[in-house]
């Protein structure tokens, strides 16, 4: 089923968009906010808990443990409920109501990132890909968002692609 | 429990082919409460069952990005106290469900696996590809990825 065809939904409007950086988060790493992420996670280092380990060990503070990038400042008076304060990608917004998370990669430059920091992010969207889902007997538009984070010394820290499926209802 | 700490492992001790030290996780929906907390989605299909069915699912899943950080973890274990984790690339290719309730957690145990792929010296740093993966308690995996990792030589 993979060449069966379907009309593309990407327009001229939606590719414009490639490459261009939406608007900038501002998201702040604190000494509480690592050790909670840490405890989500499961992690039983001291390193993450412990501020005197994480100094023996190198680290300014509380190292970010992989996959914590701060917590965005916001007022939630004017951000969404449930994912406060995070932006999407650079402005696009697929035309299909369904979607999922295909996938996640956080490259690190190897700059620490610890409690005390203050990381810029500003997201694009990198590519638009559209492929028919033989599973789900729809066609899907998959879209990669790519964000780049500097840190308060005008470092980048990390960058992270962000996979997003979406797709419309299968009927029937 | 494993070890707070592991011992640190040095980049001449690794071969291309071997399996790192495996991590094991058993979500549980508290777990998915606190990381709701911990990483700022409150996506609800992730601790409300009714609201997960009206989307369809079965029942809460696990976040996606969680499945991300357990395989952070497992690279984090691996890598040792001076070591560096670089990179980690996972793909979500399937919901995995919490335990709740009197469930047993180990009936969703999810267990973060990896195996070296190649390693190589750029400059003065010594870098570890992997092969890395969260498999199901069925033996399934529904989340593969690579991921790199920094070690210090014995030099």
């Amino acid at each position: 089923m993979a060449d069966q065809e379907f009309e593309s939904v990407v327009t001229d409007e939606m590719k414009a968009l490639i490459g261009v950086k939406g608007e900038e988060t501002v998201s702040e790493l604190t000494t509480t906010s690592v050790r909670m992420f840490a405890r989500s996670v499961g992690y039983v280092d001291p390193a993450f808990y412990d501020e005197a380990v994480a100094r023996e060990r190198g680290f300014r503070s509380l190292p970010a443990p992989p996959g914590y990038l701060g917590t965005p400042i916001f007022n939630p008076a004017e951000s969404d409920a449930t994912f406060g304060g995070r932006r999407g990608g650079g402005g696009f917004r697929s035309p299909y109501p369904l979607v999922l998370n295909g996938g996640t990669d956080i490259e690190y430059t190897g700059e620490q990132i610890c409690a005390g920091d203050t990381l810029t992010s500003a997201t694009a969207l990198a590519s638009l890909q559209e492929r028919w889902s033989g599973a789900l007997g729809v066609p899907m538009l998959i879209q990669v968002s790519e964000t780049t984070y500097t840190n308060q010394h005008g470092q980048v820290v990390a960058v992270s692609r962000g996979t997003g499926i979406s797709y419309p209802a299968p009927s029937g | 429990m494993s070890d707070a700490v592991p011992d640190q492992i040095y980049f001449e001790d690794i071969e291309v082919g071997d399996s790192i030290p495996e991590l094991e996780k058993s979500p549980t929906s508290q777990q998915l409460v606190q990381w709701a907390a911990g990483s700022g989605d409150f996506y609800q299909i992730h601790y409300d069952t009714s609201y997960a069915q009206d989307t369809g699912l079965d029942d809460i899943i696990v976040h996606g990005a969680l499945k991300h950080a357990f395989l952070g973890e497992l690279l984090w274990r691996f890598a040792g106290p001076e070591g560096q984790v670089k990179r980690v690339q996972c793909s979500y290719r399937g919901m995995d469900p919490a335990a709740q309730g009197r469930e047993s957690a180990q009936e969703k145990k999810f267990t973060l696996r990896g195996t070296v792929t190649r390693k190589y010296t750029e400059g003065e740093r010594n870098i570890v590809e992997l092969n890395i993966e969260g498999v199901r308690a069925d033996g399934s995996v529904s989340t593969p990825g690579n991921g790199v990792v920094v070690l210090p030589s014995r030099g």
